[in-house]
């Protein structure tokens, strides 16, 4: 039997919607972050700075580190109270015939 | 010639009584304690009367009765019933399997020996 | 530095080691250290990633290719923070299907299919063997960086007998505390332990190295920076291809890695850890990388220029004369190397036991009937394979001379393992995955990679002759083996990695697409990519009550071990609401005894075993109708009929037996007053003969004295008998008084041997104990408790007729609960009188036999109640079996409050 879930969510559960959307978000982020040098790093280009690459590389990575520390403890909060909504509504909606 | 009874009992205090009872009164008297060797025993020893208990290792006494009686060489042997449970129920149950007579445990010594003496001789004025 | 100073310190690590794990161990069987499970140590089991590759060879990486050493712990980053997508998916999954190895939950996913899961064992292994040797290496190198350091006229020690040595000790290691347990599940607390300790030894001496390096050697990080961009490392040209595809393939790796997958999925005591662990690892990995330029910048301006830039962590403090920060980063780079082999050899011969040894034994034994000692068996399979395994690498350590430089073998190996990426994923998210699409997949990949990568690695002259590199085989020139197609001028990793895993994904995608699955795959796909909507996607694949639960009891016992296959079944029983070891062999009974089985033999193996037992194809097209949806409603209503209907049935069945007991029942109270009867007149009959006798006055002294005795005797049974009526009669009241005091267990059952022994004395019994586990104080009544262990051990006297009669008592204790079993190997009680032995006068035949009117086990049934325990009939254990369970201390009457 489809369980008929509400179309709007308490504001509660609202959050930890969009805080999941952030949690599938964030690796996406991270990896365009990751990638960018190879647009600003041209074979041809001549004044490369290795130390500020660094830098940049290691910010992004404390940046997502900080922020999946945030979501993770959000997302280990909501999980036990939530995990049947989740399933109904899954990334790709509900999932129910083989495809 | 003494008379010859066989006696199946798994009890030995039983047997031992009897075995007094009926040598004291001028019988041959063989035991056996398991139900399992009777008939083997039984055509060896070829006795003038069979006194059976009704519950026996290995075999019971109604078992041994019936097959004894489909036998026509056993078919007139004398055959007298022992039992402790004394309930109705038993005592029809070895009549239909063709017991002569029921005893009950425990029994009249008197008694006993006069119900052997009389299954002999009634069976010896038929012969 | 001393060299016997340095092996003195590594013995002392290593003896370190086994300590913890074996205290971790002890106290997690004794339930008291939670912490061993928390996600602080999850997340340090994981930095296993960090293998002596990272230790050693990330400043060699540096040193040669600038920033690009990051990508390698770039991609389990993105991983770990995406963990939401990916990882949450497989650890659910790995619990719920107990999953042991990443081949079982490949060979799972697609029917439970061993040819998969041999063919993922194959690719590990291969894979992993090179990555083992670079372990055994960098051990080697780091001690032969010593040995020439020293001044104290050792001796360059023999580089093969050292990597010898180290691949021994390791094993013996892997061994003692990898293969424990069997049930995979039950997980390796103590190793896990021991690596967390490694962890943070190895993070320790790097950031030591590090710092030292920075604000001792160097002025701080603004110098650093300065001397970054005035080296070498400025020239460093970021090549957009392996940037981006280095990236990949770690993230790959980091899915893929047997190693990786053990402590992630396998090892994963809770699924919140990996909560912390989501930002937790990522940071592990950005502390182990922080220092590295640094001290690859500072170790080329300061070290000759012939030096390795590999060893630079050790050498750069040793030629400070930092003999004490060398020994530390020595043991760092000891400890990422041990734990890597250690870990990837549990994971290895876990999957060589399950996927190759089991399914072949499987085959070759001659009966159906699985026999002997399973657990033995594989366990021992577990033991050879880890000493296979770290054999393979050892000889391929010294076959290679280990010459190539470290990360070079770590990346040829994660392209390996990144083969089954396209199969995996598919097995999660992809319902249509089939295991047509991924034995091709698998195949295509594992051999383009071998092709193109592994076999070149030997370099020319190696495995191929230099022709083959330059006109291809045959002179077929676009099948040159780093041109393929004529694409020439890719870097040979990314040429391998792009085409294997293209190549890969298009068969797999394709095979699957063209095939049909079977009813399994399917059923066992639904389960995996729905596997977070929990109840409908309970596989009911097993038919109920075409198995006798005893049978499966004997299974269970064999693969489990005797006591936990019992708590097992006793839990189910009880789950069904039924008392004794024997559930109801119900679909959902028999799919959790699938699922605890493949945790310690896989998924394939164990599917097969009950396959067997319950007979015939298990998923029938109604079972799948059930789990297709795209007519839930209607099925799912009917689905529900059906439950109902199997629900009424089982309760009809549990009415009948209980009606059937009842009426067994009655017929034994009917009989009860006919057996007291005989017991009661049997005696009397020779009372009443002999005394008449006597009475008659007649008989020979001697003769009068014998029946004189007979009569004493029998007056005696009747005491006795009566006696029990009574006893039994206080007992069921709860009016007895019990005499509670302290006892010894050892002393009780010793009395009991003893006065058991006059039964039937001219037997001669095997007995076998546990002195030890007998040395127990118990707060009981003793002489009660000892009552029921003397009739215990009478009734096996009585009716064991074992040639060689032998009664095993094992005691156990279970927490504040004591278990003694008493089992002989007799014929046993058959399974329709097992309900009726401890009712009174219950005997197995219906003629008497030697004594005891069939009091006994009723009388102790009742004493056990008395005295707060239990006593039960334990089926299966190939004799009578009885088992006496209760309490450590008893403090009061047990029906004192009733009363």
């Amino acid at each position: 039997m489809r369980r008929r879930s509400p179309v709007f969510l308490a504001r509660r559960a609202y959050r930890l919607r969009r805080l999941r959307d952030a949690a599938r978000l964030l690796p996406v982020a991270g990896a365009f972050l990751l990638l960018l040098p190879i647009l600003w790093e041209p074979p041809e280009a001549s004044d490369r700075n290795t130390a500020w690459d660094g830098i940049y590389l290691f910010a992004v990575w404390g940046g997502l580190i900080a922020l999946a520390a945030w979501l993770a403890q959000g997302l280990a909060a909501g999980e036990d109270s939530d995990e049947a909504t989740d399933a109904e509504n899954g990334p790709d909606g509900p999932r129910r015939g083989e495809r | 010639m003494a008379r010859h009874a066989m006696l199946i009992e798994d009890e030995p205090h039983i047997t031992e009584a009897i075995r007094f009872l009926l040598t004291r009164d001028g019988w041959q008297v063989s035991a056996l304690a398991d139900g399992l060797e009777a008939e083997a025993a039984l055509r060896a020893a070829r006795p003038d009367l069979l006194i059976l208990d009704l519950m026996l290792p290995g075999r019971s006494g109604l078992e041994i009765l019936s097959a004894l009686r489909a036998d026509p060489g056993f078919a007139g042997l004398p055959v007298m019933m022992l039992t402790a449970k004394g309930q109705g129920r038993d005592r029809e149950a070895a009549e239909r399997a063709g017991a002569n007579l029921f005893m009950a445990k425990p029994f009249a010594n008197a008694e006993f020996v006069a119900a052997a003496r009389s299954l002999v001789s009634v069976e010896g004025q038929r012969a | 530095m001393p060299f016997n100073l340095l092996v003195l310190a590594c013995l002392c690590y290593a003896v370190l080691l086994f300590a913890i794990a074996f205290v971790a161990e002890r106290n997690m069987q004794a339930g008291a250290a939670r912490w061993l499970r928390s996600p602080l140590v999850y997340t340090l089991s994981l930095s296993i990633y960090c293998t002596a590759w990272t230790f050693y060879g990330a400043v060699g990486y540096a040193a040669r290719s600038g920033l690009e050493f990051a990508t390698i712990y770039l991609g389990p980053t993105l991983v770990f923070v995406g963990w939401w997508w990916v990882l949450r998916k497989m650890v659910r999954i790995g619990r719920r299907q107990r999953v042991t190895s990443i081949a079982d939950m490949i060979s799972s996913r697609y029917g439970k299919s061993n040819l998969l899961g041999v063919i993922v064992t194959l690719i590990s292994v291969v894979a992993a063997t090179p990555y083992i040797a670079l372990q055994l290496q960098s051990v080697t190198l780091s001690f032969g960086v010593f040995a020439a350091a020293g001044t104290y006229g050792w001796a360059m020690p023999d580089t093969n007998a050292t990597a010898l040595w180290v691949a021994a000790g390791l094993a013996l290691f892997t061994i003692l505390f990898g293969t424990r347990n069997l049930d995979a599940n039950e997980q390796h607390t103590g190793i896990v332990t021991a690596i967390a300790v490694e962890a943070v030894v190895k993070l320790v001496a790097l950031l030591a190295v590090g710092i030292y390096v920075v604000w001792v050697l160097a002025d701080g990080p603004v110098d650093i920076f300065e001397r970054i961009n005035a080296s070498a490392l400025a020239d460093w040209q970021l090549i957009p291809s392996r940037w981006s595809g280095l990236i990949a393939l770690s993230a790959a790796a980091v899915l893929c890695l047997p190693r990786m997958f053990q402590v992630l999925v396998v090892e994963c005591g809770d699924e919140r850890n990996l909560a912390t662990a989501s930002w937790a690892f990522p940071l592990y990995l950005a502390a182990m990388s922080v220092f590295v330029v640094p001290i690859a910048v500072v170790g080329l301006q300061m070290l000759p220029a012939g030096a390795n830039p590999d060893l630079f962590v050790l050498t750069l403090p040793l030629s400070q004369g930092q003999g004490g920060l060398a020994m530390l980063a020595f043991l760092g780079g000891f400890s990422s190397a041990t734990s890597m082999v250690i870990v990837a050899s549990i994971a290895l011969s876990t999957m060589v036991s399950n996927h190759i040894v089991m399914p072949l034994w499987l085959s070759l034994r001659p009966t159906r009937e699985v026999t002997g000692d399973v657990r033995r068996l594989v366990l021992h399979a577990r033991r050879f394979s880890i000493a296979g395994v770290l054999g393979l690498g050892y000889l391929y350590y010294s076959l290679s001379g280990g010459s190539a430089a470290l990360a070079a073998i770590g990346l040829i190996s994660f392209v390996g393992v990144a083969q089954m990426l396209p199969a995996m994923l598919g097995a999660i998210f992809w319902r249509g995955a089939t295991r047509v699409g991924a034995t091709a997949g698998l195949c295509i990949g594992f051999a383009i990679w071998a092709y193109t990568l592994f076999l070149p690695s030997f370099g020319p002259g190696g495995v191929y002759p230099l022709s083959m590199f330059m006109e291809g085989p045959f002179g077929i020139g676009w099948l040159r083996p780093q041109a393929l197609f004529g694409v020439a001028g890719m870097d040979p990793l990314i040429h391998a990695l792009f085409w294997s895993l293209s190549l890969n994904t298009a068969a797999f995608a394709i095979g699957s697409l063209v095939s049909f699955p079977t009813p399994v795959e399917r059923v066992q796909g639904l389960a995996f990519v729905n596997v977070f909507d929990t109840e409908r996607t309970e596989p009911l694949a097993w038919e109920a009550g075409q198995v006798e639960t005893e049978e499966l009891l004997k299974l269970a016992q064999r693969i489990l071990g005797d006591e936990p296959a019992l708590t097992f079944f006793e839990e189910a029983a009880s789950a069904q609401g039924t008392e004794g070891y024997l559930p109801d062999p119900t679909p959902e009974f028999l799919d959790a005894l699938e699922r605890k089985l493949a945790g310690a033999v896989g998924a394939a193996a164990a599917h097969a075993m009950i396959a067997e037992l319950a007979g015939r194809a298990r998923v029938t097209v109604a079972d799948l109708m059930r789990v297709a949806d795209e007519t839930a409603q209607i099925m799912e209503y009917s689905g529900r009929l059906e439950a109902q209907r199997a629900e009424m049935e089982r309760t009809a069945r549990q009415l009948r037996e209980a009606n059937e007991k009842l009426t067994q029942l009655s017929i034994q109270k009917d009989a009860f007053l006919s057996q007291i009867s005989h017991e009661l007149r049997t005696p009397m009959t020779s009372i009443r003969a002999f005394s008449e006798i006597l009475m008659e006055g007649d008989v020979p002294p001697e003769v009068a004295g014998g029946q004189a005795r007979i009569i004493h005797d029998e007056a005696i049974r009747l005491t006795r008998l009566l006696d029990d009526l009574l006893d039994l009669s206080v007992l069921e009241n709860g009016t007895v008084q019990l005499d509670l005091r302290l006892a010894s267990l050892n002393e009780l059952i010793d009395r009991a041997l003893r006065a058991a022994a006059q039964v039937r004395p001219d037997r001669v019994f095997m007995v076998w104990r546990d002195l030890p586990s007998e040395a127990l104080f118990l707060r009981t009544d003793p002489d009660r408790l000892s009552q029921v262990f003397i009739n215990l051990v009478s009734n096996s006297r009585k009716y064991c007729d074992a040639a060689k009669p032998e009664l095993r008592i094992n005691v156990k204790q279970r927490g504040a609960r004591v278990i003694v079993d008493f089992i002989d190997n007799g014929p046993g009680i058959p399974k329709d009188k097992q309900q009726i032995i401890f009712e009174k006068f219950a005997r197995l035949s219906d003629q008497t036999r030697a004594g005891g009117a069939g009091l006994g086990l009723a009388i102790c049934r009742e004493i056990m109640a008395n005295l707060g325990g239990t006593i039960a009939y334990l089926p299966a254990q190939g004799g009578a079996a009885f088992r006496v369970t209760l309490p450590l201390r008893l403090e009061k009457h047990p029906f004192a409050d009733a009363a």
